[in-house]
This record gives C-alpha cells, structure tokens and sequence, in this order.
C-alpha cells in the first residue's frame, strides 16, 4: 500500500514538472531557445500568491488568478526586453542572457521580499481522501494537481492544433522562414508562447508551493531544472513528451526518495538526464533532427 | 500602371555586387519568366522582392505603392507571396494546414476565442477550411488533405507549396523554379496549371526557371540575368535567339 502512496505522489509532483516542461518545451520548439529564467517565474509567481494571501489577505482563489496575469507580462516583457533583439544572434548569447534575467529574477526577488523562507500556505482547501481503511490517503493537493494537469495538456494541445494562432506555432517552429513569408507574425507568436508558458508557470507554482511550502528566492530553479530535465526527457519540443518525461521524472524523483535514499534522489533525477541523452539524445517522443543537404 | 515596377535594384555581399542596377516592369496578370545562368542572381532578386534581403540602392513598387525595405510579413499582406527552389513546406502539417497557415493573415478572430471556443472561432476555422478546401480542389489536391505534406509525392508537393502561396491572396506570384525535379509529364502538367492560377486566381506572375520548354511555352515576356545584371529583356522568341543569351547559357 506504501508503494501506491507514493506513486501516487510521484505522479502528482511529476504533474507539476510537466506544467512547467510545458513553457520550456513551447518556447524551445517555437522560438529555439532555452529559457532558463522559466524556473524562476514560478518563485515570482509563488511570491506574488503568498503575498496577496498571507500579507494582503485575499482569498487564493483571487491571489492564484493575480499571479497568473503578473507571471503572464513578467514572461512577455522578459521577452521584449531580453530575448527579442537577440532573435538572430547565436543560440549561445540568447542562452546566456536567460541565465542572466533567472540570476536577475532571483536577486530582485531578494532584494523585495528579503532573504528569509516564507512558508507558503496551500491555495487547496481540500480534504485529504481516504481509501483502503484510512491506509492509503490522498493528499488535497493531489486531487487537485493530476486532474488539473490532464486538462491543461488536453487543452494546450488542441489549441496548438485547431487554432490559428496554433498553426501559427506549428508554422513557427517548423519553417520560421516559410512562416514569415506566409505573412506569419513570428514576434507576435513568439509573445504568445512565452505568454502561455509564463501563464503556465503561475499555474505550477500555486500548485507546487501547496504541496512544498517552503517558499525562498532560489526555490524556483530547482524545479525549474528539473522540468527542463523532464522536457528533454520526453524530447524537448513535445507537448506530449513533457508530459509523459514529467510524469516519469516526478515517479522516479519520489521512489527514489523513499526507496534509495532522499539525499541522492536529486542525483539520480539527472543520472537519468545523462543516460536518457546517451541512449537516445532526442527524448522519448523527439523527433529525428534532419541534416540539410 | 504596372503591377510591378523595380527600378536600379541592387545589393552587394561584400564584395559582390550580386545584383546591380536591374529594373523590370510586370503589368498585370502578365506571366513573367526571369532566367540565367547559375549563380546569375534570380534568388537573390526573389528575395530582395519579398524583403528577405533589404537593398543597397533602387525601388520597388507594387501596385503604385513602395514597398522597398519593408518587412517580409509586411510585403506579404501587401500582395506578393513566393515559392521556394527547394521545398519547404511545413511537412509535419496536414495538406489542409499548409494552406490554412497561408490563409493566417485574411481571417481573424482572436486569441481568447479560440481559447474559449467561442462561436466566432468555429465560424472563421468553418470559412478557412472551406476557403483552402476551394484552392485545394484547383490543384487536385482537396482529396489529399489530411495527408501530412511530407507524405506527398513530390510533384503534389510543389503545387501544395504554389497553393499555400495562393493562400495569401497575392497581387503577384513568384514562383522559384517550380518545374525543378519534374519529369516532363509532370513539367506540363504544371504549365496547364500555372495558366489556370493565372486566370483563376487573377494574379500576375514572375517565374525562375531553366526547364526552356516551360519558359518558352509559358511565358509572356522574358527577363535574362547574368552576373547580376540584365542581358536581355523581351518577347521569348527575340530573347531567346538573342546571340548574347545564347553565348551566356552555352559558352563561345
């Protein structure tokens, strides 16, 4: 029964990991770039909620909806400002500058909201399930998570795939050249990802911080990395993909934890990253990169 | 007024002068073949069209309307839309969607109504499927149109990639070598239907080509390039016994 538990765990924090492989697996597959500032959205997000609930005083269904629309314009001006006039210089400067903005994010973040833990409380108000006799319980936060995170990947992917700002994305991503030449608006497209990934993020991070409480300026890049980790696990590009490699990588992250040792469970999450890139470099769901001739 | 009227194009690569005072007029619903040797500079000149490249020096108007140095997207909703001499359609997109992302630019809605599935968004998706479906059917293609484009053998592709193109509602056509790789069945197959595009869709027409035959059988006027300048501009028959074209295409 203990194994049920916490696969059930795994899931649900690997829930988490595939809302937030989400932005880096759109962003990368639309604009080709990493974004690893993405990671750090999700602290300003849970910051943003924490404070609207606990030092304003707002109910969280409000504070969740506030920090989804600031994550949202945070994502969009980084765009702007950041990433835009590096459209096409070498993949490298773009990778840099992210690692920058994630470095900045986090000591503007410092420097508001002080270097001291907050400890988050949980947006869910709902009560643990209890099955099998009280010997198997489900937290409130993980019947909220898995289901959450199913509709957003049903949602995403239709939206990617039936509309026209979907298309858009697809036409993006797979010939930005023949997209521009087809009166594609790629800096609007590219806004729009990174809206969607940033609007995402606050969704994970209200999501995340309910379950992991522990609230501070760095506590964004950790699973910032890891869905990173995941994106690449299931093949970075793949809304799929991210679902499925952060619904691995959360299960693996918790047995290990509970069955190895929880001091190694993080080594092990990227022991995976390596041997995922050894033997197949493309990811589960990845697609075969053409060489041009 | 001319549909097209290119006035002392030119654009250098550091050192190379790859296209050097070149003016040409297209009239409307004119069918325009530009050739030359390799390396002459006719994509360059595609490109410099479409705004791909900014010029060094001249004009380009369209319409009446300048549009020299504008953006390539910008250029597009003003009317031209291209091919390209290798394919590059978006092969992992259904035949439909190749065509529906050219329609992208005359059908709106907006973002949070297909978020939302509001009714404006099912009505436009309706019209835009019914709209490709109609270009489609020019080319034979409508039965085809849940295929993904990487599937189709390679003659649909290229006409997948003119219908995409057509999508945009062009005022002018440039075509990049649209017979490159046809066998000959195929290259007249692709002459019956570029004259019907012409007359159906109502556009004018600049075509890249070496295959002569096409050229020759096609075309209404001819615009020769070497070296990035103009040998020769004309009626394909005077062009083409042009002894200066002749010595350009086959040596002394």
């Amino acid at each position: 029964m203990s194994f049920l538990s916490y696969l059930i765990r795994g899931i649900s924090l690997g829930s988490v990991y595939s809302i937030i492989a989400l932005g880096y697996t759109m962003v990368y597959g639309i604009a080709k770039m990493l974004n690893f500032a993405h990671g750090d959205i999700i602290m300003i997000g849970g910051y943003v909620i924490f404070t609207i609930m606990s030092t304003i005083g707002l109910p969280p269904f409000v504070a969740v909806l506030v920090g989804i629309v600031l994550c949202t314009l945070l994502g969009v001006t980084i765009e702007r400002i950041a990433y835009k006039p590096l459209r096409s210089a070498s993949s490298l400067a773009v990778l840099i500058t992210a690692i920058g903005v994630s470095y900045f994010l986090q000591n503007f973040a410092l420097l508001i909201f002080g270097a001291d833990a907050k400890s988050f409380t949980s947006v869910i108000k709902l009560s643990p399930l209890e099955l099998a006799g009280g010997k198997l319980t489900i937290s409130g936060e993980t019947l909220v998570t898995i289901p959450l995170c199913i509709i957003i990947m049903v949602f995403l992917s239709v939206f990617v795939k039936k509309t026209k700002v979907g298309r858009g994305m697809i036409a993006v991503s797979e010939n930005k050249e023949a997209a521009i030449l087809m009166g594609v608006n790629v800096n609007r497209t590219i806004a729009i990802t990174f809206a969607i990934g940033s609007a995402l993020a606050a969704v994970a991070s209200a999501l995340m911080f309910s379950a992991y409480p522990a609230l501070s300026t760095t506590s964004g890049a950790m699973p910032g990395i890891k869905a990173f980790v995941a994106a690449v696990f299931g093949g970075i590009g793949s809304i799929p993909g991210a679902m499925i490699g952060g619904i691995l990588l959360g299960i693996i992250e918790i047995l290990s934890r509970a069955y190895i040792s929880s001091q190694l469970a993080d080594a092990i999450v990227f022991l995976v990253l390596i041997l995922v890139l050894l033997v197949k470099p493309t990811g589960i769901l990845g697609k075969k990169i053409q060489e041009k001739v | 007024m001319s549909m097209l009227s290119v006035k002392n194009l030119g654009i250098s690569f550091g050192g190379l002068r790859a296209v050097d005072s070149v003016s040409i007029n297209i009239e409307k619903g004119e069918l325009y073949g530009l050739i030359g040797p390799n390396g002459a500079g006719k994509t360059t000149i595609f490109n410099l069209l479409t705004g791909v490249y900014k010029p060094d020096t001249g004009i380009i108007e369209l319409d009446g309307k300048n549009i020299t140095g504008k953006s390539t997207m910008d250029i597009n909703n003003e009317g031209i839309a291209r091919t390209f001499q290798n394919i590059r359609l978006f092969k992992n997109m259904s035949v439909l969607d190749n065509v529906k992302v050219g329609l992208h630019n005359q059908y709106k809605y907006p973002t949070f109504a297909g978020i939302l599935r509001l009714p404006s968004y099912f009505k436009t998706e309706k019209a835009m499927n019914e709209k490709a479906i109609e270009i489609l059917k020019v080319f034979d293609l409508d039965e085809e149109k849940d295929i993904m484009a990487a599937n189709l053998p390679y003659g649909k592709q290229r006409k997948l990639e003119i219908a995409r193109a057509l999508g945009t509602n062009p005022k002018l056509l440039l075509l990049d070598e649209p017979a490159a790789g046809m066998n000959p069945k195929e290259t007249d197959e692709l002459m019956d239907t570029i004259r019907l595009i012409r007359n159906k869709f109502n556009v004018t027409i600049l075509l890249i080509e070496h295959d002569m035959k096409l050229v020759s059988g096609i075309c209404e006027k001819i615009f020769v390039l070497n070296f990035g300048t103009k040998l020769a501009n004309g009626e394909p028959k005077e062009v083409l016994n042009n002894p200066e074209v002749i010595k350009a295409y086959l040596g002394e």
